[in-house]
């Protein structure tokens, strides 16, 4: 290696550009489709990090949210139901350069995969899970999901569903996840702020995307999203801030003792000071928070949960194998085979 | 007294009371008790250094279904038989030469077992009352005239190991605890052989704890001295070592030899290891053993069920890594989704189906071909597999191998049934270094110069492209696959002929499969024709009337799909074909689709392998007729 070589051969790479990361197929979710902001923001926020294409392994299930994998030019994955976690997971321990992502929904990851979403989030495993939550099964045409509300009919629930849904953030934080956090599919500046956090986590990342399914669950999450209503009914949950919400800012949430309440910053009784503040390295606060779940007197909220620091389960697979070499000396496989006793025929 | 009873019992023995050495071919052993008695350890550390001193061994081990069942009752009981002969030989033996039982229940248990005049040592202490109505004993066995027909040897196995122990200090339930260690001292003495292999073992296991190193080889010599000194014993037996061909050998179980073969396996391509798995008996050993091998550079995955254990391996193997999963009948069942994944995806994977009893949970500790039928078609769709059996425990090791060598050479996953048999049961193998094993050759797709994900080689598989490497990014999945350029396609001429390329990718493997060879006449009456863990007791029973004159052949089926090429020429040249299975005919009903051949099937679904004697007699009937 000469060092002229070195410096007049290498071309100077141009910034990756969103459209890089598009794969040359046409996108076929629904016209009106939650998904597709979604892959718009994936891709922006890959050239944004300049994450090189050969380094993403794209992992997904089965359910309109589970093609997303077809639509990203990177080295993808498209499995079968509700197994997208492991399959990632065998990714990630084989090769744990590599940066692994999930594309999943409720029913995939809720509930065919449900036990995979538990032990991927303690284990730890370094990969970004996206779960596009629109409370139906949309592929399938229509029928209740693990996360479609009660009373709703679906076309498996003609007479309103009689089941409780499932709280997809409290489960994360009862699986022991180590970053968890929720965005709308209609507030891009949200979302690529939650993507970059996603990226920038160490470990399992799981971001929950309210995403609107056009055909088969249109408005879902309508008071969420549309402008008169969202920031009535949503809270932006942000480290070290206090709890605030409403048009005005003029609401925030207090702590009495156990007791959650909604006070009035602005009447005169209550201040900015009376509001909870969040922190996101507290998993008593997240979990207290995650419960503001389809609740009619609490605002929905939305932002990172919880952001902690814990071992990779492939950096300590990676660290017991290098231990164990260290202590024991790098295996001779033609002395394992030999084994501790033999005898010799002659 | 003594002697009394050695009179009553010795009926075999009328010369005198010393001890002579007699040769012996072959013998059958079986030290069986109550689980908590230890037998297993003695059986195998027995075989261990028969195996270490130059004895062709076929080990068997049959232990409870229930972790701690009550002591002394039938369920609880425990045993471990050893076959060792001065010739080859294939198989833990039919009938027991010797018993050595530790309480009733064994006696009752095993007695079925014993060949007419064989030796019975029983640990005369555990005797009483309680065990004798626990074992359900009317009256005493010992007394009542029901071992007549046997050679009894009645000792005071536990009398004399607490009374060699009694200035140790140790606890009556330490002390009580070494006491298989005399049963073990006696049949060393028994067979001419030095105690020192286990004594070295003791001094190993338990140097952190001298005391207990003291006590288990007092009581080993204990056993080992009475038969020298209490003249009961007017025989000793000598087995001639065996003729086994050159080379260096280890003992080994089916079970470990699957963890060997998978290490050998990786290291033979130069691919890491990535094991995903699920405990499950019969096969969770495999798991234990490859997850003490991290300074080897494996990476073992215990998932959190069947599925996620073949899924991360799938995972892993999109990756580039060399994978499989381990798991019996239930855990097979659970992965079939994922295996049709692997398979339309076309990636390398090993699945090691250790059969158990079934359907459902079956008999777990017991052995059974049953996964048969399963493994070949129980997939949805068009989802042909090649599938391999192991037939013998060490023959898991080479199976492995094999299994990984067509697994990445075709890119496709590759099943290998192996059973609770030969999982558990143990026999000499000749060691061979990895650079002596069969070539594995990984190719990974470096150019981006015409590749796409579903171009073939002449074997039909696709290249492995693995992320990471630049400019190959594509994607792969579970839905039909446009041929050569990989995406998503609902073309009807299409997916025709992928179903078509991938039957054949498949049934191109056995132009490279080993023939079949005929052991015996080359046609005739009769051929025996098996698969997996049944060639012991096939080969034996075959090689037995072959011995006596009676022309029967015999050949073994290790390759289920594809099957040997020249496997319907041969069964042209029998007039019958008889299969044994441990099934309802699952290896029967193959033939006779593929060949249009109508074998007789000889089952037995016992949750117990054949004997060798079962099927001679079988043979003996066929040409009777
Ligand atoms: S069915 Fe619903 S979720 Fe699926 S693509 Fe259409 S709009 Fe999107």
């Amino acid at each position: 290696m000469n060092e002229n070589n070195q410096t007049t051969s290498l071309p100077k790479t141009p910034l990756p550009v969103p459209k890089d990361y598009a794969s040359d197929r046409d996108v076929r979710w629904c016209p009106g489709c939650g998904d597709y902001s979604v892959l718009a923001m994936v891709q922006k926020v890959m050239a944004q990090v300049g994450l090189p294409r050969e380094k993403i392994a794209f992992i997904s299930g089965i359910g309109c949210s589970s093609r997303f994998t077809y639509y990203m030019n990177a080295f993808g994955f498209h499995t079968i139901h509700g197994r997208a976690l492991t399959i990632a997971s065998g990714v990630k321990c084989a090769n744990p350069e590599l940066s692994v992502w999930v594309a999943t929904g409720d029913g995939d990851a809720l509930s065919i995969g449900g036990n995979h979403f538990v032990h991927t989030l303690r284990r730890n495993i370094g990969m970004n899970i996206l779960l596009f939550n629109n409370r139906i099964y949309g592929l399938t045409k229509g029928q209740a999901s693990p996360t479609t509300l009660e009373g709703k009919i679906t076309k498996t629930t003609p007479f309103g569903s009689i089941e409780h849904p499932v709280n997809p953030i409290s489960l994360a934080l009862g699986s022991e996840g180590t970053f968890i956090a929720r965005t709308l599919d209609r507030d891009l500046k949200h979302m690529q702020e939650m993507l970059l956090k996603v990226y920038g986590h160490r470990g399992t990342s799981l971001l929950e995307i309210m995403q609107n399914c056009k055909i088969f669950n249109d408005g879902a999450f309508l008071e969420f999203t549309e402008k008169e209503t969202k920031n009535e009914n949503v809270i932006f949950i942000e480290h070290n801030k206090p709890l605030v919400f409403g048009n005005k800012k003029d609401k925030g949430i207090k702590l009495d003792g156990w007791k959650i309440t909604v006070i009035n910053i602005d009447d005169g009784k209550n201040s900015i000071n009376d509001c909870l503040v969040y922190n996101e390295k507290s998993k008593e606060l997240a979990f207290l928070i995650s419960e503001f779940y389809d609740r009619q007197d609490l605002p929905m909220p939305v932002g990172v949960f919880l952001n902690i620091e814990r071992p990779t389960y492939e950096d300590n697979m990676m660290r017991q194998i290098e231990y164990t070499k260290e202590k024991l000396g790098i295996g001779d496989v033609d002395e394992l085979v030999k084994g501790n006793s033999t005898w010799v025929i002659k | 007294m003594q002697d009394e009873k050695t009179n009553k019992n010795h009926k075999l023995n009328d010369k005198n009371n010393k001890p002579d050495v007699m040769p012996v071919e072959d013998v059958t052993i079986r030290f069986a008790g109550d689980s908590g008695d230890g037998m297993q350890l003695t059986g195998t550390q027995f075989s261990e250094s028969i195996a270490a001193a130059g004895y062709d061994v076929g080990t068997f081990p049959d232990y409870p279904a229930d972790i701690r069942a009550p002591a002394g009752s039938l369920y609880g009981v425990s045993g471990f038989q050893i076959h060792f002969s001065s010739h080859d030989i294939h198989t833990p033996g039919d009938q027991i030469d010797v018993l050595v039982c530790m309480n009733p229940a064994a006696l009752k248990v095993n007695l079925k077992d014993i060949k007419k005049g064989g030796i019975i040592i029983v640990n005369e202490d555990s005797f009483d009352a309680k065990n004798l109505d626990l074992a359900g004993f009317k009256t005493n066995p010992l007394e009542d005239g029901t071992l007549g027909r046997y050679t009894v040897y009645e000792l005071p196995i536990t009398k004399t190991t607490l009374q060699v122990l009694k200035d140790l200090g140790l606890s009556m339930k330490e002390a009580e605890k070494c006491k298989n260690f005399f049963a073990l001292g006696l049949v060393y003495w028994l067979y001419n052989k030095t105690p020192d292999f286990t004594l070295n073992w003791i001094e190993q296991k338990f140097a952190k704890r001298p005391e207990i190193v003291e006590a288990n080889s007092r009581v080993l010599m204990a056993g080992y001295y009475y038969g020298e000194a209490t003249e009961i014993f007017t025989s000793r037996y000598e087995v001639k070592k065996a003729d086994l061909p050159k080379g260096t050998y280890r003992n080994i179980n089916g079970n470990e030899a699957v963890a060997l073969g998978l290490v050998a396996a990786a290291a033979r391509a130069g691919l890491q290891l990535f094991l995903g798995s699920y405990p499950i008996t019969p096969a969770s050993e495999i798991l234990q053993s490859l997850s003490k091998f991290k300074n080897y550079g494996v990476k073992t995955f215990q998932a959190e069920d069947e599925i996620a254990g073949i899924c991360t391996a799938i995972g892993a193997s999109f990756a580039g890594a060399l994978v499989a999963t381990t798991t019996s009948g239930p855990g097979m069942a659970l992965k079939t989704e994922a295996m049709g994944l692997a398979v339309m995806a076309e990636l390398p994977l090993v699945i090691i189906d250790v059969q158990r009893g079934g359907p459902s949970t079956g008999l777990p500790t017991k052995t059974e071909q049953s996964d048969l039928s399963m493994s070949i078609f129980g997939r949805n769709g068009e989802c042909p597999m090649p599938v391999l059996a192991a037939q013998s425990p060490s023959d898991c090791f080479h199976i492995t191998i094999e299994a990984a060598r067509i697994a990445i050479k075709y890119m496709t996953p590759v099943i290998v049934l192996t059973d609770g048999y030969i999982a558990q049961g143990s026999e000499p193998m000749k060691i061979y270094k990895v650079s002596e094993l069969p070539e594995i050759k990984v190719i990974f797709q470096k150019s981006r110069e015409g590749f796409f994900p579903y171009t073939r080689n002449e074997f039909l598989s696709r290249p492995w492209a693995i992320p990471g490497t630049k400019g190959l990014e594509h994607r792969i999945g579970g839905l039909e696959k446009q041929n050569i350029t990989g995406n998503i396609s609902y073309d009807p001429e299409n997916h025709n002929q992928m179903v078509k390329i991938r039957d054949k990718k498949v049934k191109k493997i056995a132009d490279e499969i080993p023939l079949l060879k005929v052991n015996g006449v080359q046609s005739g009456k009769l051929l025996v024709l098996g698969w997996g863990s049944t060639f012991g007791a096939i080969a034996s029973a075959c090689e037995n009337l072959q011995k006596k004159g009676i022309k029967v052949s015999f050949t073994h089926l290790r390759y289920l799909n594809p099957f040997p090429k020249n496997l319907g020429q041969i069964l042209k040249q029998f007039e019958i074909i008889l299969i044994p299975e441990m099934n309802l005919g699952q290896l029967a009903n193959l033939i006779k689709m593929e060949y249009l051949v109508s074998p007789i099937t000889f089952d037995k679904i016992k949750g117990l392998p054949f004997k060798a004697m079962e099927i001679e007699n079988k043979i003996e009937e066929i040409l009777r007729t």
